[in-house]
């Protein structure tokens, strides 16, 4: 089974990589480009087929490593 | 067994008679494994044949040389039994194609160099040159060497302590990452990479193999098209940690007496590193490719042995030992294998799958290698006097040349380097040379990277020189008595007349100051072929020297530390603006001869100027170099905002003699009544020597009539680097 | 004054805090490994600065969940003094020790150089030794430093004194909240900075802004 997980910055916490790159798109000529956020992807291969063990399985890891959930949030997708 | 075909020798960089003498060597048509070692060891990169017959005219000899080239890096005796261990080296094209890995794995690959012979590296400096400032690539090349030097560096946890940058259109299509890893080691516990006697285990430690980097040796060995831009893939990716790692586990390891060689598995992996090793041993080397950590799968005995994967190292144990190292290395997470055994056949046999892929004589690749006496053909040189307009405001100038692309503060760089990790910089980036304590004394090193390419380009036999010399000033104005050099010789196609020129005259410059000043080269790297569609860089013979200080608290610094001090200029000026900075940046013009080096000049003065720090009487020195006496006394007023005011009787030319390039010259700065001393001492010892002027005020006043304010020079001084930068692309965090 | 120091993987300024150590206090620290699972008895465990663990996925985030901070966290639970400086700071508020989180330098570049603080709190046993508002100059080498909470959580570490250390006026390198260089646990044996007191102990490195800090330690811990 794969899962992969997105990380991402909560709203409201301030993200200067996502500003900094939002303004050199604006550079580039992309003048449609308003804010930007950017996070992080993690690809993970899981044994086992049970998708609802392996989602509570990722949300521990989430919360235990992946995502420091003082600033961060987080979302699972499993293939 | 696949064909070998002649477009497949030529894909593999070596040329037909090359290819004529691999048969004769082997007595039959190579494997496809074989020819690709072939390719490798007798590339430029490995094997030094167009610049092997010059180098061996350089002297390497002197009393504290424990070892000179040859090995992994070269080591000099610094007194209580301790070994300074250094070396530079060049990433340039993996640097261009991708900045942030080519400069990390640079970084790396020189502190692997440094920590394989046993030392824990100390310092760590760069020598950059990127192209002019106006080019649309130069940004993002800047951003991405620098960041990618810091990322490595810094997670090293090794302190990066200086370096020198330059920009110059000739860099627009080559850019030239250098860079020097200093490392300290007790002279009883040096580690050397000669593989001796048969049956010994042969391990592979670090990280797992992949498909990394396959062919960088060959890549550093041709010149550049438009079309390389796309061969990202042979770009290796850096991995500090696990370095960290593998340098906490090496030197771990020989704490004991586990090792007879070791040896790190550089450009050309497992092939250069096993090769090199059996050669230096006069031993054999048979090799199982199973039994190599691998991190891909289905790879192939030609991509392993291709292979230029980071953090690994290749090392020969006394039998009976492998456990021991073992456990060191899990401690540690690190693979650990042993994949293969030293035998007494003298030949490199590879086996995979139970498959020999090769079996071949080692000395085939090393003492049988390619040796070319190129030819070469003299560029007419420059001479003349330039001429300059001579009403020119001198203040306006310094102002400009202040704020210009070559002569701006350093700092937004170096801001992002930890430099003060290890707790033993005393001297950070910024000054003369830096000076790192040795741990838990009061001695201390001073390193620096030194050379002037305008000078290289017009008369690379006195740009040669004046590298050597500048380095040993350098190291001469914090107080350090230098001791050697490594150098870095960066130069375009070797195979033209004019450039092999270059070299030779250069290699020939750098011997006769190194002989003059009784300063050896210890080691060093040839990066030729630095060109674009034809178009070769300044040749830029990169010197880094190190000098060695008895008592750190002596150490003199740049910057004005009083008001009221009388400020000496050691040295004779007549003015020589040819090459200047003055003339390119105020003129607009890059013409005229390069200034000439008195090598005995640079000795009396330097040893006099040195005598004076040594015995405490002086704190305050600089040398002069880039830009002339005027921005000298300016980069002294700045550091603490302590002004001057300066000038001189009589003189014939205002701009020659303040902006004049003039070798072998000082400035320093002693309250008046050591001043007086020192002036007379001078002149008793026969050595030029004027008084300029005093410090004081917050005002750099010139012969009593104008001025400027050291603020507003601060300004644009501290100003050009992060206003260029400003515009930056985001800087990638890998 | 017994201390200990932790070594993660890629930990790179044990070293340091060891010779500041010994300098300050006159004894050698035990140097402890990240896989041990007990801690020698201690008074104070310095968490050091480096790369633990290269700093993937994030900084101080995989050193957290070592075996060795399971007793870090038992030591400081029972009072003990920890000290987390730089990358210790973002292990301590990895690991809950201490509030908020350290972000991306807001000029998203790695920053090496000396900055002027603010003494902010002396009500500590790391603090006692300076005076109160005392301008101190530490260097910082950090590429994520910047200090971030919610404002409920910056309100209470203010309300309760437990910001120890404050860049001073125009001097804030990496854009943290309020300044914030280093804070208190709500016990106030916790403290986490990102500047580097233990490169300012010896006068040829250019200051000794940071002695006062171990002498506080030892003068409380001896």
């Amino acid at each position: 089974m794969k899962a992969r997980v997105f990380i991402t910055l909560k709203n409201g916490v301030l993200d200067p990589q996502g500003k900094a790159i939002g303004h050199a798109l604006n550079g580039l000529g992309f003048g449609s480009v308003g804010e930007v956020r950017q996070g992080k992807v993690i690809d993970l291969e899981l044994s086992g087929t049970d998708q609802d063990k392996a989602k509570e399985e990722l949300k521990a890891m989430c919360e235990k490593l992946l995502a420091n959930t003082v600033i961060e949030k987080y979302e699972i997708e499993i293939k | 067994m696949t064909k070998i075909t002649a477009d497949m020798v030529r894909e593999h960089g070596l040329s037909d008679s090359e290819y004529a003498r691999i048969l004769e060597l082997m007595g039959r048509e190579p494997s496809m494994v074989e020819l690709g070692i072939f390719s490798v060891m007798w590339s430029e990169h490995c094997s030094y044949k167009s610049t092997r017959v010059h180098l061996k005219k350089l002297p390497t000899k002197a009393p504290w040389v424990i070892q000179g080239p040859g090995e992994n890096a070269g080591v000099i005796d610094i007194g209580d039994g301790d070994a300074c261990i250094f070396k530079m080296e060049s990433h340039n094209h993996p640097s261009f194609i991708e900045p942030y890995q080519g400069a990390a794995t640079g970084v790396g690959g020189i502190m692997r160099d440094v920590f394989t012979m046993g030392a824990r590296p100390i310092a760590m400096m760069n020598a950059l040159r990127f192209g002019e400032p106006s080019h649309p690539k130069t940004r993002h090349l800047v951003s991405g060497v620098v960041s990618g030097i810091g990322g490595y560096g810094n997670c090293m946890g090794v302190p990066t302590v200086g370096g020198e940058v330059n920009f110059h259109k000739s860099y627009n299509g080559n850019i030239l990452v250098n860079a020097m890893c200093v490392g300290l080691a007790r002279q009883d516990k040096i580690f050397l990479s000669a593989a001796k006697g048969a049956g010994n285990p042969v391990v592979y430690i670090g990280s797992k193999t992949g498909r990394d980097g396959i062919h960088g040796a060959t890549m550093a060995s041709a010149e550049f098209d438009d079309a390389s831009e796309e061969k990202r893939p042979t770009v290796q990716v850096g991995d500090p940690f696990t370095e960290k790692l593998l340098l906490e586990a090496c030197l771990e390891l020989m704490a004991t007496d586990a090792i007879i060689a070791i040896q790190d598995m550089g450009a050309a992996g497992l092939t250069s590193s096993s090769a090199e090793m059996g050669d230096k041993g006069g031993s054999g080397i048979e090799l199982d490719l199973d039994k190599v950590p691998q991190r891909e799968t289905n790879m192939t005995a030609y991509e392993m042995m291709l292979s230029e994967s980071q953090e690994r190292m290749l090392a020969v144990l006394k039998p009976g030992r492998e456990a021991q190292a073992e456990a060191i290395f899990k401690k540690w997470e690190l693979d650990f294998a042993v994949i293969g055994v030293t035998t007494d056949t003298s030949r490199l046999v590879v086996k995979h799958k139970g498959k020999i892929e090769a079996d071949m004589p080692i000395t085939a690749l090393s003492d049988a290698a390619p040796v070319y006496e190129r030819p070469y053909k003299e560029r007419a040189a420059l001479t003349g006097e330039p001429s300059f307009d001579k009403k020119k405001n001198a203040l306006e100038s310094l102002k400009t040349i202040l704020a210009s692309p070559d002569m701006a503060s350093r700092r937004w760089i170096w801001e992002q380097y930890d430099h003060t990790v290890m707790s033993d910089t005393v001297q950070v980036p910024g000054g003369d040379a830096a000076v790192v304590r040795i741990h838990g004394t009061n001695k201390a090193l001073a390193i620096t990277t030194d050379v002037t390419p305008r000078y290289c380009r017009p008369d690379p036999f006195e740009g040669g020189k004046q590298a050597v010399a500048e380095a040993w000033r350098n190291l001469t104005a914090v107080g350090a008595t230098p001791l050697a050099v490594t150098d870095n010789l960066n130069y375009g196609n070797p195979q033209k007349p004019e450039i092999m020129w270059e070299i030779v005259a250069g290699i020939d410059g750098i011997g006769a100051a190194c002989r003059a000043l009784d300063f050896p080269v210890i080691g060093g790297n040839c990066s030729l072929y630095n060109e674009t569609n034809g178009e070769g860089i300044l040749p830029t013979p990169a010197i880094g020297g190190v000098g060695l200080m008895k008592d750190v608290s002596k150490m003199a610094t740049v910057g004005f530390k009083r008001d009221g001090d009388v400020i000496i200029l050691i040295g004779e000026t007549k003015g020589h603006l040819g090459q200047s900075i003055y003339l390119r940046e105020i003129e607009g013009r890059e013409e005229g001869a390069a200034p000439k080096v008195d090598l005995g000049l640079e000795k009396k003065n330097g040893d006099f100027v040195r005598g004076l720090i040594e015995a405490g009487r002086v704190d305050t020195v600089h040398d002069v170099s880039d830009g002339g006496l005027l921005v000298a006394i300016a980069e002294m007023a700045l550091p603490r905002g302590i002004g001057a005011n300066v000038g001189i009787a009589a003189l014939p030319d205002a701009i020659p003699f303040w902006f004049g390039e003039d070798q072998a010259r000082y400035v320093i700065a002693a309250p008046f009544a050591e001043a007086e001393k020192i002036v007379a001492e001078a002149r008793a010892a026969f050595i030029t020597v004027a008084e300029l002027g005093k410090t004081g005020g917050d005002r750099l006043i010139l012969d009593d009539r104008s001025s400027v304010g050291i603020a507003s020079l601060k300004d644009g001084f501290e100003g050009w680097f992060p206003n260029f930068m400003s515009g930056e692309e985001i800087p990638v965090k890998n | 004054m017994k201390s200990a120091v932790i070594v993660f993987p890629a930990s790179n300024c044990d070293r340091d805090a060891k010779v500041a150590l010994e300098e300050m206090t006159g004894k050698t620290p035990a140097m402890v490994w990240h896989q041990d699972s007990s801690l020698p008895d201690v008074d104070l465990v310095v968490l050091p600065g480096g790369f633990s663990y290269g700093d993937y996925l994030r900084c101080g985030a995989m050193a957290s969940q070592s075996n060795v901070m399971r007793e870090v966290k038992r030591h400081a639970d029972k009072g003990g003094k920890v000290l987390g400086i730089c990358n210790g700071f973002q292990v301590l508020t990895e690991s809950h020790l201490l509030p908020g989180a350290l972000m991306r330098n807001a000029a998203l570049k790695f920053v090496c150089k000396p900055v002027g603080l603010e003494v902010s709190e002396t009500q500590s046993a790391f603090t006692r030794k300076y005076e109160n508002g005392q301008r101190v100059t530490f260097p910082v080498a950090h590429g994520e430093g910047s200090y971030f909470a919610d404002e409920e959580t910056l309100d209470r570490l203010e309300g309760e004194n437990r910001v120890a250390f404050r860049y001073a006026k125009g001097e804030n390198p990496n854009g943290s909240a309020r300044d914030i260089a280093g804070i208190l646990s709500e016990k106030r044996n916790v403290l986490g900075l990102m500047p580097h007191p233990e490169r300012v102990v010896d006068k040829v490195l250019g200051g000794t802004d940071g002695r006062a800090l171990f002498q506080s330690l030892i003068e409380n811990l001896t």
